[in-house]
């Protein structure tokens, strides 16, 4: 690894592998952290949509092979994995959710598995990847997803549409404004409602991605900041962090699911 | 870390993504599920109900063993009844038989014995006038005597 101090160290794993337009307009991986900055929003960090792409076509192409070979009789082994996780999804789901929607389900399901995945991520030990990808002579690699908000961010603004899709959808337009400006005060405070309201509904997505990003860039920062120590000691903070986040990746992706089931139901409630 | 291009190919995929999973893997696997929970529900409710019959054909088939029992009891004593009946007949019927042929062989015996008794006189009243008519065969005139040899074969044959 190129890195020597532990500035350099940390820098170099926060740094994504940027493909993008360079400032002579022409198109390229990024050099360094500083020209993948100048790249502006015509950028794209392979490395966190590469993996998350992955993970995500990974959870699909398991699921669609348990899906078409599916028996109501005894299920084997992953069978038995993926219906646990369906019949847990359809129950969080059933709980929260009262209206009837064909989307919500396999929404919830795709997000819990998904995020899952790309939490999981954060477990693999910090330098592994990054070196494997480093002796095939790629510079950058960060492979938790979650760790970039254009990933989070990607997720929680697609629910946001969502909820203003349905909400449109069940109670019209007119449904929707009405909710968005006159309450809770009546419509002699409409401009004061709608600041409340207008708030309270971009913080759905904005807290569901902040959310789930700041949990897993500071997990990841600490396990770099534990690859700093000499490795005999490494592992007494490693491993007790390592477990702990088993618990996190877990509630995280729960929490991303819910929410998202909790921001549909409301948005699906007529008032 | 800024918002790049990122964010949007993130959102395309994740919308694919759930497109996917809405059509192809979550149905099969929803499906499954339920038709196994029916299956078990039936399962279960089925077992109930053969548990209920199985009760029930216990308590039917003490009945009918019950009353078979008292059938065949019945069957017995009527049969037992016939029986003795059959015997006091027969033994009635082989009374009067035998009180018939004793009767006709008492006849038959003294049938028999008459004749025999009036054969014997007869055969003894020939025997007598033969014997009689050769010792007297001078002095006897049939003619004169008829009456005399008559009453005594009258006399020997009583």
């Amino acid at each position: 690894m190129a890195a020597t101090t532990p500035t350099e160290y940390i820098s170099h794993h926060l740094t994504n592998l940027v493909y993008g337009k360079k400032a002579d307009d022409s198109w390229g991986f990024a050099e360094d952290a500083i020209e993948a900055q100048e790249m502006g929003f015509w950028a794209i960090h392979v490395d966190s949509l590469g993996w998350s792409v992955f993970l995500g076509i990974l959870f699909l192409s398991v699921f669609y092979r348990v899906a078409q070979k599916v028996t109501t009789g005894i299920p084997r082994q992953m069978q038995n994995i993926v219906e646990i996780l369906v019949e847990f999804v359809d129950n969080s789901v059933k709980e929260s959710f009262h209206g009837k929607s064909d989307l919500i389900a396999p929404l919830a399901l795709t997000i819990f598995v998904w995020i899952f995945l790309m939490n999981f991520m954060d477990i693999i030990p910090v330098d592994f990847l990054p070196f494997v990808f480093h002796s095939m002579g790629v510079e950058y690699m960060k492979v938790v997803p979650v760790t970039d908000p254009n990933i989070t961010f990607g997720m929680s603004i697609s629910v946001f549409f969502l909820i203003i899709y349905y909400s449109i959808k069940i109670k019209g337009i007119k449904g929707f404004v009405s909710e968005l400006t006159l309450q809770p005060f009546g419509k002699w405070m409409i401009p004061f409602n709608f600041l409340l309201e207008s708030i309270a509904l971009i913080a759905k997505p904005v807290s569901l991605a902040l959310r789930l990003f700041g949990n897993f860039y500071a997990a990841e920062l600490i396990f770099i900041l534990i690859g700093l120590l000499p490795f005999y000691i490494q592992w007494t903070l490693a491993l007790p962090w390592a477990i702990f986040h088993i618990l996190v990746i877990t509630l995280q992706a729960f929490i991303f699911m819910m929410l998202t089931i909790v921001y549909l139901s409301t948005a699906h409630e007529k008032h | 870390m800024s918002i790049t291009l990122t964010l949007l190919g993130q959102s395309i995929s994740f919308g694919l993504f759930v497109l996917f999973c809405m059509k192809y893997v979550w149905p099969p696997l929803i499906n499954a599920l339920r038709e196994r929970q029916k299956n078990i529900s039936d399962g279960i409710e089925a077992a109930d109900r053969a548990h209920k019959d199985l009760a029930e054909a216990k308590e039917n088939s003490a009945n009918l063993v019950q009353e078979g029992k008292d059938q065949a009891a019945t069957i017995i004593a009527n049969a037992n009844k016939r029986a003795s009946e059959l015997v006091d007949e027969a033994k009635n019927q082989a009374e009067s038989e035998k009180q018939r042929i004793m009767a006709s062989a008492d006849e038959e015996i003294n049938r028999s014995a008459q004749k025999a008794r009036g054969e014997l006189s007869d055969y003894l009243e020939d025997l007598v006038a033969t014997g009689v008519g050769k010792i007297v065969e001078k002095e006897v005139d049939m003619a004169k005597h008829k009456a005399i040899i008559d009453d005594l074969g009258s006399q020997l044959k009583h």
